[in-house]
């Protein structure tokens, strides 16, 4: 063996897997802005915003609503923004590195929207006072001035996406194919389940975990194994429109999740709990560049518009979405509590006493089922 | 009969395992040649994306557009495998690092997700590898399901496993070919072109894998997602040892592997309370059983893998 040529070749193919793998290349919209006459004085003119992208802009579900909504701050702001996002950042060393390149290209204002890029995010905070860090899904709840989180109460939307299901199914058993049963999924689950309830007392949800964050085959594979066990409505806990494949298949109803696929899935399609980043993204830029920003952890909710329903699909009745309509209401004037007592796990151990209602911290930590789910 | 728990795994085994079959099979006559090619993952998913984009794309009736999106599948994946022959047969670079290349460039965050991007990929593609009702004959009992209501792509599969099968045990140029894997100084003194068959087995390899990725894009998953194979070019690699790089033992393995894939969201389903991670590494457990086997003298000598898998070629160092 020529140990040379050998050398070269594998030198050559590690150079050439290391400029493959790294895809996180940047792209600058809006042209540079200069002062717009008549701008106040004390306000700043222009202000440099950046976002890091753990997938790519067109993964159909996560990352793509994030860059709606960087797209969105920009139609708002217009000339006073110019955006940056890196995409496909790994979650893990190279954050640290991207952040510094970002600020020392004189981003004034970073959005890091995975969970893993929190501890990375809140060191630079410490690292660069002057410039406001803000991370997605976070739990670094700090007291650091110039660090946020945001996150919003999905739980809403799946309650009353859990109303379609529970009209929709004549079985009175849904399938549910969750990634993982760690808390935020589990919440979900109940919530989902306590709205299928309410108008179907009879309706049970039946969930398989497929422990994985990504793998749209056996999402499907997940979807596939419910139906055969009887359930006649598919819910999504990942955005792979898969299992909708796997309910088209059968022509069962499907409720989507972090990406609206009504046109996709006409026949079949109910609806989904959907995200809306852009207003959050707006308020923070435009407070920074009034200079009244002020650090937050902010949690959205159906009422400020950061969590909504895709359309319903054509199977969703008058009926039903009046229903779904009401309740919404009632959730948005805050006359009606989803994780309110009396409530049994799905052992059968009471959980929550009546009229009692789960606070905001052991909801964030929720670890047991609700009656009805298996 | 046919909604029966053991009916709907074998039916499920067949689908999931379809695309396992391709992959392996392609690598089967890969590794035959003496060429141990990682790249699995990668070429898979870069003839996933191209045929994601033929069928997003193309016009005309579904037959041709699918018909299409195969050989582009075929085309794109011999591609990608002729960096790894060249690399490897040429360059003489280790047949190790190459492939893990191959997967790095082609893979997840490479060159596959970078053309979707390019291409808009995120809708389910319009022309679909759907269930085929043959003959009418889907409704009989057990048979039915499975044998006359799959994907063109299973069937598909089936005819390269008999064809693959003669090939290698009943024609000159399938014991040409093992005799390169086995030896390839003894293939080249009796006058074999070592290097060209090298290089068309790989690239052979490389177009079955191609297929094996569309089975993700038009059929299982019919919506591009970066990634979408998610691991499943190491499982067929997996599969080659475990088939003993024969044609019919890796079409067993493959609905196996497919099979326990299922069984365990199927028992999760049911209330049965077995732990997944168990059932989900059985392929891999059975597979280092297998090798372990092997290594171990427990199975007989002609049942193992290429002698000179994994090894250069050189003339001058015979």
């Amino acid at each position: 063996m020529d140990r040379r040529t050998l050398l070269i070749g594998g030198l050559g193919l590690a150079a050439l897997a290391t400029t493959g793998c790294v895809t996180n290349k940047g792209a600058t919209s809006a042209a540079p802005a200069t002062a717009a006459p008549g701008a106040t004085s004390t306000a700043a003119a222009t202000i440099k915003a950046a976002w890091i992208y753990v997938g790519p802009i067109n993964d159909g579900g996560w990352t793509q609503s994030h860059d709606e909504g960087r797209r969105f701050a920009e139609k708002e702001l217009g000339s006073k923004l110019i955006t940056t996002y890196k995409e496909n950042v790994p979650e893990g060393p190279e954050v640290a590195q991207t952040i510094e390149t970002l600020v020392k290209d004189g981003n004034k204002i970073i959005f890091a929207t995975s969970f893993g890029f929190g501890e990375a995010m809140l060191a630079a905070a410490k690292k660069y006072p002057d410039v406001k860090f803000l991370h997605a899904t976070g739990v670094w709840h700090s007291e650091q001035p110039n660090f946020g989180t945001y996150y919003g109460a999905t739980e809403e939307a799946k309650y009353l996406a859990g109303i379609a299901a529970g009209k929709e199914t004549k079985a009175n058993l849904i399938g549910f194919v969750a990634p993982f049963l760690i808390p935020e999924v589990i919440r979900h689950i109940n919530a989902f389940t306590l709205g299928a309830q309410s108008v179907n007392p009879a309706a049970k949800v039946k969930i398989v975990e497929i422990k994985s964050w990504f793998d749209p085959t056996k999402e499907r594979q997940g979807a596939d194994s419910l139906i055969t066990q009887g359930v006649d409505v598919i819910v999504n806990g990942g955005d792979s429109p898969a299992p909708g494949e796997a309910a088209k298949a059968k022509n069962l109803g499907w409720v989507g999740y972090d990406s609206d696929q009504s046109a996709n899935f006409p026949d079949i399609w109910l609806t989904a709990p959907l995200y809306r980043w852009g207003p959050y993204y707006v308020n923070q830029i435009r407070t920074a560049l009034e200079g009244t920003w002020k650090k937050e952890d902010y949690y959205g909710n159906l009422k400020d518009g950061f969590n909504y329903l895709a359309p319903f699909g054509k199977r969703v009745d008058q009926a039903t979405r009046d229903l779904i309509e009401a309740k919404k209401k009632e959730i948005i004037d805050g006359t009606f509590q989803i994780f309110k007592g009396p409530l049994k796990d799905n052992k059968g151990a009471e959980r929550v006493a009546a009229g009692a209602v789960v606070s905001a911290d052991d909801l964030q930590k929720i670890d047991w089922l609700v009656e009805g789910v298996s | 009969m046919n909604d029966s728990f053991l009916m709907a795994i074998l039916v499920s085994a067949l689908f999931y395992g379809t695309p396992l079959l391709f992959a392996a099979l392609g690598e089967v006559l890969t590794e035959r040649s003496g060429v141990l090619n990682l790249g699995v993952e990668g070429m898979m998913l870069m003839g996933a994306v191209v045929g994601s984009v033929v069928s997003a794309r193309l016009g005309g009736p579904s037959w041709f557009v699918l018909g299409v999106a195969i050989l582009a599948a075929m085309l794109v994946g011999a591609l990608t495998a002729l960096l790894h022959a060249f690399a490897t047969i040429t360059l003489r670079v280790e047949q190790t690092v190459s492939g893990l290349a191959l997967t790095i460039l082609a893979g997840a965050a490479g060159l596959s997700s970078y053309l979707a991007n390019v291409w808009q990929l995120r809708d389910p593609v319009p022309h679909q590898f759907t269930r085929i009702d043959v003959l009418g004959l889907a409704g009989l009992p057990v048979v039915g399901p499975l044998l006359f209501h799959q994907t063109f792509l299973t069937y598909l599969s089936w005819v390269l496993v008999a064809v693959g099968s003669w090939y290698l045990f009943r024609t000159r140029a399938g014991l040409n070919l093992r005799a390169v894997g086995e030896s390839p100084s003894t293939a080249d003194a009796m006058g074999l072109n070592v290097v060209r068959t090298r290089y068309v087995h790989t690239l052979a390899g490389g177009a079955l894998a191609g297929i094996g990725g569309i089975c993700f894009s038009l059929s299982i998953v019919p919506t591009w997602q970066d990634g979408m194979t998610a691991g499943r070019g190491w499982i067929a690699l997996a599969l080659v040892i475990f088939g003993f790089w024969r044609p019919v033992w890796v079409m067993l393995g493959a609905y196996l592997f497919g099979a326990l894939a299922s069984l365990s969201l199927t028992l999760q389903a049911q209330g049965i309370d077995i732990a997944p991670e168990i059932l989900d590494s059985i392929p891999y457990v059975m597979t280092i059983v297998v090798l372990v086997a092997v290594s171990a003298g427990w199975s007989s000598r002609r049942l193992s893998a290429p002698d000179a898998l994994g090894t250069a070629f050189e003339r001058e160092a015979r």
